[in-house]
């Protein structure tokens, strides 16, 4: 994470103990993957949260198991702003082979908790230093050798909580609860915490301006990443098949699911109301979630960008033999294998077109980590509604971040499985033709295999076929079938969840934008009314087709900027395939590609360069 | 025959569930005249009816290919999917998964198994998920105009001279060594041994792997291939010969235990296999692999049931699911209540 921001020897002392900053700064704690530092981090951004203090964590972790660099960011902001902040104002440094980098990379001003044997007071004398001998102080107080790697990590957490100023009340009530049913890791723990507390209060006097200070802004709110917000809400849609194929960074989204499942849906008699397979690759994945949505159940995979790109025979067949299912596809830096840890927004185009021919996709595009629970949840009725795959495109740092949320809502409609003929009706009807538009709608009725009526199985087929399921290469039943797939699509833009205003004012220039860029766009909007005094209306996009309110959302600005996590400017590139032409020249990019979650500053920096401001 | 005669002389012969031989049949065929494919279906029909087996309650499901166009031309009263090419096993999976009270009969090819969808086909062995997949095996692409399949064999010539040099796939000693646990080889010419060994295989409960030798008349049925009729017919070596019994045929018959190896079903029937090789015992793994590769050094098709394994569990037994289709469950059972979402929210607080 050096981000290169070298001013050795400048403007020293340009902040000083005199004015204090509070509840807004940055620390990067940057450690070794596989030392366990996870828990540790973890406890520092929960013991932030319990003083009140608005708080995000960024893990930027390697594609390794163990002993590559990684880093973890916790951003502190008493405005709320929970995006990725551009530079870290408080280093801690435990990884010896990036300490020197990570150091350069402090701002003048800014503070290095480190090893003291890493000396890392030679690099910088406009930062304030605090060294600690994390070796002999683990010694001291973890007799077992083998354990001391592990509870290293909590010392560093006593030392910054003491630096900062955290409540360590707070921080052992987190650790209790983490180690509810294990007293004697707890004690372990928070022995090393409170001796790593005791060290820093003893040796150090406080020289740099951050503190953290309890505030009231967390109350009644939750934590939790994405993945696990989209398994919840696939479990409160109450899926019954779920077929994967391990890929990061979408495989804690299935685990997740598969421990809600585990949780709450076995009967008394110990029997599942559940499948989990891992299937042998991401073609069999999706083939099983078809067959089973087929077949009759609620069925979903979850995926990264190689494995959208392996489905796309699969979601065709779906599309066009119109058989729901749900997808999700957590996003990661490609093109190819890319960067499989860092995060990215560039798999829109090829999920909305995903397979030959001329085949198109619902995609919802969740926002946030509610977003992804109620989208996810939404996905699985639409899909059924609908009749056909129903993706639901999150991403790395939207899934793999812990996120700050209102807590969850229970679904506030039933299930809607969509038109399904019983016997009963068969009886009544006589017959039917499984792809007939007979309410309007585009919508046919379909049979579940097994329906007991002489009259109720039809023949599924991704070959050419007529409204009654029949092979056909008659060019007018080919095309009636083709003709009625759009016209359904066309309807999918009433049903499908509507875009959210965040702001519409007066002004001229509009932004577009969707997923996990919004973190950051929100307080670009701010940093741009307080830097460039302008003001900009704001759309968040929340799937494809898109709703009409968008059309009417760029036709009512003169220029509006496409803010997305991608270099083609994807999001854009399909606005303007479905707006009218005069509205096309209106749209201009504001792109980022380079794996790191967006920030703020980058936006507002492009957006004053473009507008010349 | 597992069947009776209505009550009027004069009406259709109806199975022992009621319905006449009409309601197991399909569309027109439109594959080539002679076709082996066309046989085995008939045998699927026959096999059905006599079996009893409610239409309603089967998946006909296939990949691409001239096999996999097959379930079309019989049993229409059934459910069919004909999915894409190679990868009718997860789909078939997938349709299991959310309705194990259905029978499903996969129809493949050896285009479509042994060389697109081997991935697949393996995995479904390795389940066991209860189902019957056939491979209507002819040894070349038909839809394409002939190009050899991978379970061609060594030496064999096609039309145009062109002459098979690498080494076939048995998916038979395949599906044995991966768990399958009802492997056999028929022969499409062979009505009477087809049709036992299809239904034995409806009574079994696990994954059922049958590779039918069906010569395509087109591309594959002249002198020097080894997939004709006229091979077959010459070189077919049936390791055993299979008697089936009925759970609903109060049939007893005498049968000398040394000769014929008897093996009760799960549904109570019995198939009883009357030795014609010395020694073979098709409940042993590692033998009847063992006489596979012996047999392809010698250059003999041998056909029968070569494995049989009653008590394996299947995948959904070890899934542990409701006895109910997992699909059509009630929103009472799969959404969970709101206090266990409440419980959720309060310990993430």
């Amino acid at each position: 994470m050096a981000t290169g921001h070298l001013a050795l020897g400048q403007e020293q002392g340009e902040r000083s103990t005199d004015h204090r900053i509070v509840n807004d700064f940055s620390i990067n704690v940057a450690t070794v993957n596989g030392s366990g530092s996870q828990s540790a981090n973890s406890v520092l951004l929960k013991s932030i949260f319990g003083m009140g203090v608005p708080v995000s964590g960024k893990n930027l972790f390697p594609s390794n198991i163990a002993g590559l660099p990684t880093w973890y960011t916790i951003r502190a902001s008493k405005d709320g702003y929970v995006a990725r902040k551009r530079e870290s104002d408080v280093l801690v440094a435990m990884n010896a082979e990036t300490a020197r980098e990570d150091m350069m990379a402090l701002p003048p001003g800014g503070v290095a908790i480190y090893d003291e044997q890493l000396n890392l007071k030679q690099y910088r004398d406009d930062v304030v230093c605090y060294p600690v001998p994390f070796d002999k102080i683990t010694a001291g107080i973890c007799p077992e050798a083998k354990l001391r790697k592990l509870v290293k990590n909590m010392v560093y957490v006593g030392a910054v909580a003491q630096l900062l100023g955290i409540d360590l009340g707070v921080v052992e009530s987190g650790l209790r609860k983490q180690f509810a049913k294990k007293p004697k890791v707890f004690e372990l723990n928070f022995g090393a915490v409170q001796a790593g507390f005791d060290y820093a209060k003893t040796t150090f006097t406080k020289q740099d301006p951050y503190f953290l200070e309890r505030m009231n802004q967390t109350a009644g709110k939750i934590i939790i990443d994405g993945n696990a917000a989209c398994g919840m809400g696939a479990v409160f849609a109450g899926v019954t098949v779920v077929a994967w194929y391990p890929i990061t960074p979408s495989t804690s989204l299935i685990e997740a699911t598969a421990d809600l499942l585990k949780k709450f849906r076995v009967t008394p008699e110990g029997k599942a109301t559940f499948a989990v397979v891992q299937a042998e690759d991401e073609l069999a994945a999706i083939g099983m979630v078809l067959g089973a949505g087929w077949a009759g159940a609620r069925a979903m995979t979850s995926t990264s960008g190689p494995g959208i790109s392996l489905m796309g025979e699969f979601a065709g067949l779906g599309y066009y033999a119109e058989i729901p299912g749900v997808i999700f596809d957590v996003q990661r830096s490609g093109p190819s294998t890319g960067m499989p840890t860092r995060t990215q927004q560039a798999d829109l185009l090829s999920t909305a077109f995903l397979s030959h021919g001329d085949t198109k996709h619902v995609v919802l595009l969740p926002g946030s980590v509610k977003e992804c629970f109620e989208l996810s949840y939404a996905a699985f009725d639409l899909a059924e509604r609908l009749q056909t795959p129903v993706f639901v495109l999150s991403d790395l740092d939207l899934g793999m971040n812990n996120w700050m949320s209102e807590p969850f809502a229970y679904p506030d409609k039933p299930l809607d499985r969509g038109k399904v003929l019983t016997a009963e009706d068969l009886k009544q009807a006589g017959s039917f033709a499984r792809y007939r538009d007979v309410d309007g709608d585009a919508i046919g009725w379909r049979t579940l295999p097994g329906t007991p009526h002489p009259k109720a199985a039809y023949f599924t087929r991704g070959s050419g076929h007529n409204d009654a399921a029949g092979y056909t290469e008659r060019p007018e039943e080919y095309q009636k079938v083709m003709d009625r797939l759009a016209r359904k699509f066309e309807n999918a833009r009433k049903l499908v969840p509507v875009p959210v205003v965040v702001k519409n004012g007066t002004s001229k220039i509009g932004f577009l934008a969707y997923g996990s860029t919004d973190f950051a766009l929100r307080e670009s909007l701010d940093q741009i009314e307080k830097e460039h005094k302008t003001s900009v209306d704001y759309m968040r996009i929340r799937a494809y087709p898109f709703a009409h309110e968008i059309h009417d959302f760029v036709a009512s600005h003169e220029r509006v900027y496409v803010v997305e996590q991608d270099r083609d400017g994807q999001l854009a590139s399909l606005l303007k395939l479905d707006l009218p032409g005069e509205q096309v020249a209106k749209l201009r990019s504001i792109l980022h590609y380079n794996g790191l979650p967006l920030d703020a500053q980058s936006i507002t920096d492009e957006f004053a360069t473009k507008e010349g401001l | 025959m597992a069947t009776t005669t209505a009550s009027g002389a004069s009406g259709p012969k109806l199975n022992h569930i009621g319905l006449p031989m009409l309601e197991y049949r399909g569309g027109k065929s439109t594959l080539c005249a002679g076709c082996g494919h066309n046989a085995i279906s008939e045998r699927i029909i026959d096999a059905m009816f006599e079996m009893g087996v409610e239409p309603e309650r089967v998946m006909k499901m296939s990949g691409i290919g001239c096999s996999s166009k097959s379930p079309a031309y019989f049993m229409n009263r059934s459910f069919s999917f004909n999915s894409v090419h190679g990868r009718m096993p997860s789909v078939t999976t997938g349709a299991i998964l959310a309705n194990h009270t259905m029978r499903a009969l996969g129809v493949s090819g050896d285009g479509d198994t042994a060389s697109i969808g081997m991935g697949q086909f393996v995995h479904l062995m390795r389940r066991n998920l209860p189902m019957i997949y056939i491979i209507e095996d002819n040894g070349v692409y038909g839809l394409t105009k002939g190009q050899f399949s991978a379970t061609a064999d060594i030496g064999s010539k096609l039309k145009t001279g062109v002459i098979n040099e690498l080494p076939p796939i048995d998916t038979c000693s395949l599906a044995i060594q991966l768990g399958a646990t009802f492997v056999g080889r028929s022969f499409s010419g062979d009505k009477k041994q087809l049709l036992a060994m299809l239904k034995a295989a409806i009574a079994h409960q696990g994954t059922v792997m049958l590779d039918v030798i069906s010569p395509c008349v087109t591309f594959n049925d002249h002198e020097g291939s080894t997939k004709s009729y006229k091979f077959l017919q010459e070189n077919d070596e049936p390791i055993n010969e299979i008697g089936f019994v009925a759970s609903f045929d109060d049939i007893e018959v005498d049968y000398d235990s040394g000769e014929v190896l008897d093996v009760q079903m799960h549904d109570g029937s019995h198939v009883r296999l009357r030795k014609l090789l010395a020694d073979y015992d098709p409940t042993n793994k590692a033998n009847a692999v063992h006489t596979l590769m012996e047999a392809h050094e010698k250059n003999e098709i041998l056909t029968g049931i070569f494995y049989i394994d009653t008590q394996r569990p299947t995948f959904i037994d070890q899934l542990n699911v409701v006895d109910e289709p997992l699909g059509t469950l009630p929103e009472s059972l799969t959404r969970p209540p709101k206090s266990a979402l409440e419980s959720l929210m309060a310990n993430l607080q």
